[in-house]
């Protein structure tokens, strides 16, 4: 019944209904014997106004809301129409803020709003070992199956390590990105294998045999998602594995500590030695869930039990250990969520400032139109009327700015995605979905009726003859007192913009200046994997294949320097040793032993990384296996434990090999835990080993992956390529993978906070932008006001100074108005990004000043063409205005 | 034709729709029909204003006490022929019975005396 189509058809009907009714009326009195110009007359007298009939008629149809509505935006369009440029001005304005918005909403809510895709993920935590030094540390082996034994708040707990293999005999030789799992780990997570099955309980015990899982990405790629991949072998740093599942290719835990992985095979097939040890960090991280009703709470104080009693039956290894629990929401979207929200805070403002000036611009118009509205007022339309006829234009204009900014959404967020940091969880869920579009269209309605209200209600009661006697220019103190509040709001938000920009700013300028401790610049970082033959080599013939790579890989063109790095990498992954002090007896338990990152390298190591050498000399060749024990120490381990003394000549004895090694050189302190906070880690003391004085036990372990670092001659730029080529000549079955420039990883690790200065900046200039153009307005709308006054000032004798500054005083009053509000929202809001700054507080007097100044000579600047327009005003033409 | 005018009697509220219903009982009619069948039977006093007739036809209609139909009439002229429903019947028939009680109210009124007689 209610469809505008209908509705036309239903209009013709009637049209034709009255018209056959008349025809009828008339025929009847012809047949009277009435003259037909007289019948005629007769029947529209007795008919009455026809339209009249007309309009009563469709009243009855119930549908006058609709045709009022109609009417209002056909009149609103046509209104919008005929100012183009107005229209122009006000739905761009409205687009760049509706459209910032939307993206920046569509990134929040497909990273922190959008449901977790497992089953009662809110019963999902996962699961680390606190211990001295590391709050969120790896859990051991032994220390995973008693809390998997004891606890009582988990339904099940399963743990997962990170590993590389060489994959070969299926296609070219490569690495593959795997992952050591307990049994219980899909069904801990809520996930079926799309095809086979899980892990049995017990088949991830040391000694069980080999079995795989591989994910639906790897199944199509080798196997073109053939069915019987099941019970086939796959080959794996050498050993092979039967295929018993394909796990479900979407699957993903977001976490730094569980990245994607293309296998899946039982935790018990680590040929680690140091697996069963109770006291290992092997990074080893568990997830775990909830039973139905218990919280996290709860199972917090459980499993301090569980630990308590295990620390008392090893106070050896687990004295100071425990377990602990983090939410998994919290672990994987902690970091990003304060940034998401400081940036959705940061766009709202802009969309408020949009507001802002495109009611300015309504409210400026709305001058222009006061006649309009009494002539209407007098010609009988209600005051409700009018408001509705406003608020339907203007809720036209933000529909309209919706529109577009939607599209500059979806260009943006894709934009955007591109500079994404790359560990920003579940970014490939980021899109535009129907939560998002009705955001959009709530936004742009509520952004319509905001900005369409205040000049609505100003015009609301125009005062009828005043307004027609004036010609129009009714209302005007009110009007310009509220431009004037317009424009200080606009003002203080985009100094709190600014300021956000301007410490962003200040945090990036002070990491890009800290000194790492080494020099990053031509240095590259790989990873290389022996061919799957040197698995099950002696020691010696695996130090002999190393001591052949370091040759060949020293000798590539382009290559200046290059060494072996076992362990730790700065800003990549860390690696850490126990050790006491040479002539001190063995600490009871690991725990009251020292701790130190250690770097497990080739002689090359310092010379490649550009780190100082500061006190005796780093290792040579001839530091080797047969040679005594030697290691460096760097400038913070030095003044840690040696203070003034010289640590040269002194030895350390590390837990797991029980054997001393010498101190012979002191190095410069390298920044592993990041630029930002390295200074505020725990755990910075540092130590190198040479590669070749490891431990038997570990060569086994090389074989399936070392890191390297190069540096390059002249630029890293075609280096990876000249050395794949070595690589290949020496084994196409050796793989090299995971190659980056330390650059680039420095880089990465800004990556977070480069995006929120750079969005930040963005939002910042677009309010300064608006925020002038607003304050533009005003002011020229103030000098077009007070021309005739300021004709009368020149005429009796004002200087163009004079006037100049009569025109400044004004929008001065208004810049530091302004500024005041927004500096004390600053102070309040700023602190919210507290945990994004780094080497500046959040109320950075420096920061708040630099951009006062900068807003008010803006605010300045922008008043500053209107009032030359002033100064320039010719008495005569003034006065004669009027 | 002019004293026909004059003798026009103005119907109360409510009335038209209650006449229009009653006209219809005796089959579909169109507008312009109506109208004569009620000027016919009240002896050419009741006059239905067409600027009453339509809206009250429209209104009839949107509460599902009356249906309408194109047919062509007997000199092949498109007509909206108007009939009564199943709920349209109900309604005349309440609205005949409150007719009834108002006019025996209004005639009480009028002539006290022979009510009370009566009684």
């Amino acid at each position: 019944m209610k469809f505008p189509w209908r509705r036309d058809r239903k209009q013709q009907e009637l049209e034709q209904e009255l018209q056959t009714h008349l025809k009828m009326a008339a025929s009847d009195l012809l047949e009277r014997g009435e003259s037909a110009a007289r019948a005629q007359q007769a029947v529209r007298r007795e008919f009455g106004n026809v339209d009249l009939v007309r309009q009563v008629t469709r009243d009855q149809w119930g549908w006058r809301w609709l045709e009022e509505l109609l009417q209002d935006l056909r009149y609103g369009a046509r209104m919008l129409r005929k100012n183009p440029g107005f229209t122009l001005v006000a739905v761009l304005t409205l687009a760049l803020g509706i459209g910032a918005n939307t993206a920046i909403f569509s990134v929040v809510n497909g990273v922190l709003l959008n449901p977790l895709p497992y089953p009662h993920a809110e019963q999902l935590v996962t699961l680390h070992e606190s211990k001295p030094n590391f709050e969120f540390g790896s859990i051991s082996y032994p220390n995973f199956r008693d809390w998997q034994r004891d606890n009582r708040s988990f339904s099940s707990m399963a743990i997962a390590r990170r590993i590389n293999f060489s994959l070969t005999g299926v296609g070219e030789a490569e690495q593959v990105r795997a992952r050591y799992i307990s049994s219980d780990f899909f069904s801990t997570v809520g996930v079926n294998p799309v095809l086979g099955r899980d892990f049995a309980p017990g088949e991830d015990e040391i000694g069980a045999a080999p079995i795989a899982l591989i994910s639906a990405g790897f199944w199509k790629r080798k196997f073109g998602s053939s069915p019987d991949v099941l019970g086939k072998s796959l080959t794996l740093d050498g050993r092979n594995y039967t295929i018993v599942g394909v796990v479900p290719a979407n699957f993903d835990l977001f976490l730094k500590s569980f990245q994607l992985a293309e296998i899946y095979v039982p935790i018990g097939q680590w040929n680690n030695p140091m697996l069963p040890k109770r006291g290992a960090g092997l990074g080893v991280h568990g997830i775990a869930r909830l039973k139905p009703g218990v919280s996290i709470e709860q199972a917090r104080a459980d499993m301090g039990e569980v630990s308590r009693n295990l620390a008392a039956a090893f106070p050896d290894d687990n004295k100071g250990v425990a377990a602990s629990l983090i939410p998994l929401r919290q672990d994987m979207l902690g970091d990003v969520q304060p940034i998401l929200l400081v940036l959705l805070a940061a766009v709202a403002f802009v969309l408020l400032i949009a507001c802002v000036n495109v009611a300015n611009l309504l409210l400026a118009r709305s001058a222009g139109r006061a006649r309009e509205f009494a002539i209407r007022t007098a010609l009988g339309a209600g005051q409700g009327r009018i408001l509705r006829q406003l608020l339907t234009e203007s809720i036209l204009l933000a529909l309209a700015g919706g529109a577009l900014g939607l599209v500059l959404a979806q260009w943006g967020t894709q934009s955007a995605l591109k500079h994404l940091p790359a560990d920003l969880p579940r970014a490939a869920g980021i899109g535009l979905d129907a939560r998002v579009l009705i955001f959009t269209a709530v936004v742009s309605l509520l952004a319509g009726i905001l900005f369409g209200l205040a000049p609505a209600l100003k015009t609301r009661t125009p005062k009828l003859q005043n307004t027609l006697k004036e010609g129009g220019r009714g209302a005007d103190t009110t009007r310009h007192r509220a431009q004037s509040v317009f424009v200080v709001v606009e003002m203080a938000m985009a100094l709190v913009l600014l300021i956000g920009a301007g410490l962003m700013i200040r945090t990036m300028t002070h990491l890009w200046n800290v000194d790492p401790g080494f020099r990053p610049q031509n240095v590259m970082t790989f990873g290389i994997s022996l061919p799957p033959s040197m698995m099950n080599a002696s020691p010696d013939a695996i130090r002999a294949a190393l001591r052949e790579l370091d040759a060949r890989l020293a000798a590539t063109p382009g290559v200046a320097a290059m060494a072996q790095t076992w362990e730790a990498l700065p800003f990549g992954y860390d690696d850490e040793r126990v050790f006491w002090f040479d002539g001190q007896p063995k600490p009871a338990s690991q725990n009251d032993m020292n701790w130190t990152i250690d770097y497990v390298v080739g002689p090359g190591y310092l010379q490649t990384m550009g780190i100082p050498l500061q006190r005796g000399r780093f290792f040579t060749a001839q530091d080797n296996e047969h040679a005594p024990l030697v290691i460096a120490i760097d400038d913070v381990f030095a003044r840690k434990y040696f203070g003034s003394q010289n640590p040269l000549g002194k030895g350390i004895v590390f837990n797991d090999t029980g054997k001393r090694a010498e101190i012979v050189g002191v190095v410069g302190h390298v920044h592993q835990w990041g630029l930002d906070s390295d200074d505020t880690q725990p755990l910075r003391a540092q130590v190198y080993i040479p590669c070749m004085q490891m431990p038997d036990a570990y060569m086994a372990m090389v074989p399936s992956g070392i890191g390297v670092v190069v540096r390059a001659a002249n630029n890293t730029a075609g280096l990876l390529d000249s050395i794949r080529s070595t690589s290949r000549q020496m084994s196409s079955q050796q793989v090299l993978f995971g190659a980056l420039t330390m650059d680039q990883i420095i880089s990465d690790s800004l990556a977070a906070r480069r995006f929120s200065m750079i969005l930040l900046g963005i939002f910042a200039a677009l309010a300064l932008l608006l925020s002038s153009v607003g304050i533009y307005g005003v002011i020229s709308y103030l000098v077009g006001q007070r021309t005739q006054e300021i004709g009368i000032r020149v005429a009796l004798g004002a200087r163009r100074w004079d006037v100049l500054r009569l025109v400044l005083t004004h929008s001065v009053k208004m810049a530091v108005l302004g500024v005041l509000i927004g500096v004390a929202a600053s102070l309040a809001l700023t602190r919210l990004m507290d945990k994004m700054l780094y080497g500046v507080s959040a109320t950075d007097p420096f920061t708040f000043l630099a951009v006062a100044i900068v807003l008010t000579f803006v605010a300045l600047a922008a008043s500053y063409l209107p009032a030359r327009r002033a100064m320039r005003v010719d008495p005569i033409v003034a006065l004669r205005y009027e | 034709m002019a004293s026909r005018y004059q003798n026009r009697i103005e119907l109360l509220q409510g009335t038209l729709d209650l006449l229009i219903l009653q006209t219809l009982q005796w089959g579909p009619r169109h507008g312009y029909g109506i109208s004569q069948a009620i000027r016919a039977n009240s002896g050419e006093i009741l006059q239905v204003d067409t600027g009453s007739l339509y809206p009250a036809l429209h209104r009839l209609e949107r509460q599902k006490w009356i249906a309408a139909d194109w047919k062509l009439s007997e000199n092949k002229q498109r007509v909206r022929v108007y009939r009564l429903t199943a709920t349209g019947k109900k309604q005349l028939l309440s609205e005949r019975s409150r007719w009834e009680q108002l006019s025996d109210a209004i005639a009480g009124v009028l002539s006290p005396a022979r009510r009370g007689g009566q009684a």
